[in-house]
């Protein structure tokens, strides 16, 4: 593999721990007139060349440990025809960046990187014609070469700092501008480390966590044992004897501050109030029969309709019905969430680790009823999200506590806050119904859904402290894309898919990495190995014989390969077992196949994932191991999601509130792992941050399928429910 | 105010404390400027606060100051330098075992301490010796890795 390793200033520059902070008046000025341009539409707004010949591009999308801050230089340098060890990258701060929209939906690359690939095609093509006229020659004859305009035959060239030197292009982005011929390629789909990675390893990079601004005193929320409880009283004698403490009460929202942060966590904890009021309709138990029956459905949705279903499934030989039950699951983000903000003199400068600076700029100066031209929001590196978490809550709450007391706050929420608070993915119910031919094959397919509806329009997820404080903040439900992989990816002649959208859901909802797909997966591709079972075939065989689409179909045979896949069509029953999985993300993005081998242990029930094969094609590779590493996170975190994960709550509040009672994967159930990436430069990129998750649960319950004869289709799938499973069929079979 | 006496990544140290209950890690982060030990739990379950005492995986989150007397103490920042990293750090920069890195300082912390007890280490003792470290994002294979580089070991 060709190694290009970054600029090293920037290996260097990363390990110092204290980065620069600009103070708000500064920041402001920064924005004022003739500053930067922010205007997505314009070049100006992803790259600005310097004279030194050094370039900067900003991006609206950050890196969230995904290998964002690798890629994008890739994709500018290429463009620009600049070496990368002279790109510098600014991620998320609202007064420098464009509104690139939040980074979700595995649209890093696909969306954020394409906007940077045309923005940066366009500047080559106008530094191209400056070239021209000055080197006197047609601009088909040259091209931008390591920093200059030359000849594409050869001979002197010209810099771009003399053409164009610091003042900018003016210039509309050229959705059209050509780009590079990917036969061309210096640096994208070759690696080049992630420039974070040393100061991570050396305990020197800058999170969130670790920022200190000038005057920052520590805040902490104090929140009720029931969730939407209203305060009653606040007996701030409580904490008289802690230095400094000071108690913040807006309506229902309270807090603490204090300059100490230890401090600041014993006046949260020693701080007595009184509340009423709140708790949940239904506990974790009870959740799958409440969405299944219990929530009201606000419509039904007809997703997709082929032939006629009902006619053809009373018309089939064999039928057959399942219902699966996704839960609640939390992101679990490894750092409880931190955010400091400084809100003064109409003024708010907050610095976060969100996925959508700029949308939250708006909401933020909303509810502190301060323009949106007067705030400005930083990205900072937080723990990993998978979605949005508890990040924007902490900013919240910093926001308030800072406007109250006139300071810059400091908010740390605890490992008790993320589990029990942050927003979560919600409950899902899928059911499936088919019909076979009395020759075996497929005559009729129905997926039905049971998830809450997203609020339509809604700019931004709720967050806690604006509710509780009264401010102003647009109410509503949003979950991600939930409905969407409930679509079988196979050439079925009579279809339905249709969603029951509910109007509430327990818990505030977010998206959580690969929205309601996870599920959704498990459900169609389970069934399709029921199918297959029942039409005497092999599970790979009967999925290629469905399968028009030749890059699915390579990605289902090269896993096959890369597993040493045993065709074969019976279970094995003795213990150990293998399952396939297979999803076009989105229904039209990347391709993944993963197979997978468990051991399920007869005494205990538990599973044991042993080993794990995945192909993926994301189209268009940018950063070979940043794809990996994403893959390598999505199998690992999903076997974690599958296998052990559901938030726990009572009537009252989340209960499962630490790693001992929403334990996720840990090194032991670490499976050996292959994976290939099959790379096709001439096809648009597409994400990698999430679909290697959607085949996971699937292709570990039909690998548990296989090596026991029980179908799980309630997640997760702990000891437990695998001993009452097989108590149960030992019962039927006498 | 009592004073404790210790010794901080080979420099003694003595800090002054109002409450002996406070944890390591808010003195480390707060006080002596070592912000490379975070805050997971404040429970002692994830392991992204990890020091050494006296050689030991410590979690920094639970140990309360006043325990630390006479001890010596070894954050990240004293395992290795950009200059001169710690082995096991090289061998993360290599594998590229991080991703958001918010567990890395107990990952490489534990694996440092692995490494000095059991030189040459299976996957199986690298599994086990982390077992109590949690990570979120699924970095675990290149973590593996690592650990198996650092030793100058084979994966197998």
């Amino acid at each position: 593999m060709n190694v290009i390793t970054s600029r090293r200033d920037f290996l260097k520059g990363s390990g110092a721990l204290f980065i620069a902070i600009p103070l708000s008046s500064a920041a402001f000025a920064q924005t004022a007139a003739g500053a930067k341009t922010v205007d997505a539409a314009q070049v100006d707004a992803y790259l600005a060349l310097h004279a030194d010949g050094t370039a900067t591009i900003y991006s609206g999308k950050v890196d969230l440990g995904t290998g964002l801050r690798a890629a994008f230089p890739q994709i500018a340098a290429e463009e620009l025809g600049l070496p990368i060890n002279r790109i510098h990258l600014i991620e998320g701060d609202t007064a420098l960046t464009p509104d690139q929209g939040p980074t979700s939906g595995s649209n890093g690359i696909p969306k954020g990187g394409m906007q940077l690939r045309q923005a940066a095609a366009t500047a080559r093509q106008a530094l191209i014609r400056m070239g021209a006229e000055k080197l006197g020659k047609p601009a088909a004859e040259l091209d931008a070469i390591d920093g200059e305009i030359r000849p594409k035959a050869g001979g002197a060239g010209v810099s771009f700092a003399s053409l164009i030197g610091e003042k900018g292009f003016e210039l509309k982005l050229d959705g059209k501008a050509p780009v590079r011929d990917p036969k061309t390629f210096k640096y994208v789909g070759k690696h080049v480390p992630r420039p974070d990675v040393p100061a991570k390893v050396m305990g020197r990079h800058a999170f969130m966590h670790d920022l200190d601004v000038p005057g920052m005193v520590h805040g902490r929320v104090v929140r009720p044992a029931k969730i939407n409880a209203s305060l009653v009283s606040v007996d701030e004698s409580s904490i008289a004897g802690i230095p400094g403490a000071q108690v913040v009460r807006i309506k229902n929202f309270l807090g603490v501050v204090a300059p100490d942060e230890w401090d600041a966590i014993r006046a949260a904890r020693l701080l007595k109030a009184t509340w009423s009021g709140g708790g949940l309709p239904v506990n974790h138990e009870g959740l799958a029969e409440h969405v299944r029956k219990g929530s009201k459905v606000s419509g039904t949705e007809m997703l997709d309709e082929k032939g006629d279903f009902t006619a053809t499934f009373a018309s089939g030989a064999k039928k057959f019905s399942a219902e699966f039950y996704w839960p609640v699951q939390s992101h679990a983000s490894l750092g409880p969430s931190c955010a400091i903000a400084d809100v003064k003199n109409g003024e708010a400068t907050i610095w976060c680790s969100s996925q959508g600076t700029h949308r939250y700029r708006k909401h933020f100066a909303d509810m502190l009823a301060i323009p949106s031209s007067k705030t400005r929001v930083y990205y900072v590196d937080g723990a990993g999200c998978y979605g949005m978490n508890g990040h924007e809550d902490a900013a919240a709450d910093a926001a308030f506590l800072s406007q109250a007391i006139g300071k810059p706050v400091r908010v740390q929420w605890t490992r008790e806050d993320e589990h029990g608070l942050d927003p979560k993915g919600p409950a899902q119910v899928i059911t499936q119904d088919a019909a076979l031919s009395d020759d075996g094959k497929i005559l009729a397919w129905r997926t039905q859904m049971w998830c809450p509806k997203p609020t339509a329009n809604l700019p931004t997820i709720p967050l806690l402290a604006p509710v509780e404080a009264g401010a102003k903040q647009t109410p509503g439900i949003a979950t991600g894309s939930l409905s969407s992989g409930g679509k079988p990816p196979y050439d079925v002649p009579n279809l339905q898919v249709q969603v029951h959208w509910l109007e509430e859901t327990p818990l505030r909802a977010s998206h959580l990495r690969a929205p309601g797909k996870i599920g959704n997966c498990l459900a169609v591709e389970t069934f399709m190995d029921e199918l297959a079972l029942a039409a005497g075939r092999d599970p790979i065989d009967f999925r290629l014989a469905y399968m028009s689409d030749p890059r699915g179909r390579e990605s289902i045979e090269r896993v096959a390969k890369l597993f040493n896949w045993d065709t074969r069509v019976a279970p094995r029953r003795d213990g150990k077992g293998r399952g396939i999985g297979y999803t076009q993300y989105k229904g039209d993005e990347t391709y993944v196949a993963i197979a997978m081998e468990v051991e399920v242990d007869a005494g205990s029930g538990r599973i044991k994932v042993t080993r794990v094969a995945a192909t993926h094609d994301c189209g268009q590779i940018i950063s070979p191991d940043g794809v990996r590493s994403q893959v390598e996170g999505c199998i690992l975190q999903t076997i974690g999601r599958t296998l052990f994960e559901e938030v726990k709550f009572d009537t009252n509040h989340v209960t499962s509130r630490d790693w001992a009672s929403y334990p996720i994967l840990t090194f032991p159930d670490v499976p050996e792992m292959k994976i290939e990436l099959i790379d096709r430069p001439d096809q648009p990129p597409r994400g990698a941050g999430e679909a290697a998750t959607a085949p996971v649960a699937a292709a570990l319950a039909n690998a548990v399928f296989d090596a026991t004869g029980i179908r799980l289709r309630r997640v997760p799938f702990i000891a437990q429910r695998v001993k009452a499973a097989q108590a149960e069929m030992t019962t039927k079979n006498g | 105010m009592a004073a404790i006496n210790f010794t901080l990544n080979g420099s003694a140290k003595t800090l002054d404390v109002r409450d002996p209950e406070k944890p390591l890690l808010y003195a480390l982060r707060n006080e002596l400027g070592l912000k490379g030990a975070k805050y997971g739990c404040g429970l002692g379950q994830c392991g992204a606060c990890t020091v050494l005492v006296d050689g030991e995986p410590t979690r920094a989150c639970v140990v309360p100051i006043a325990s630390l007397a006479g001890r010596k103490i070894t954050t990240i920042e004293g395992l290795g330098t950009p200059e001169k990293p710690h082995k096991v750090q090289t061998a993360f920069i290599a594998e590229q075992a991080a991703q958001c890195g918010y567990c890395t300082n107990g990952m490489v912390m534990t694996s440092a301490a692995l490494l000095e007890r059991t030189p040459k280490p299976s996957v199986t003792q690298v599994k086990d010796a982390l077992a109590q470290n949690l990570c979120r994002c699924g970095t675990h294979d290149r973590i593996i890795s690592a650990v198996v580089r650092a030793s100058e070991g084979t994966r197998g």
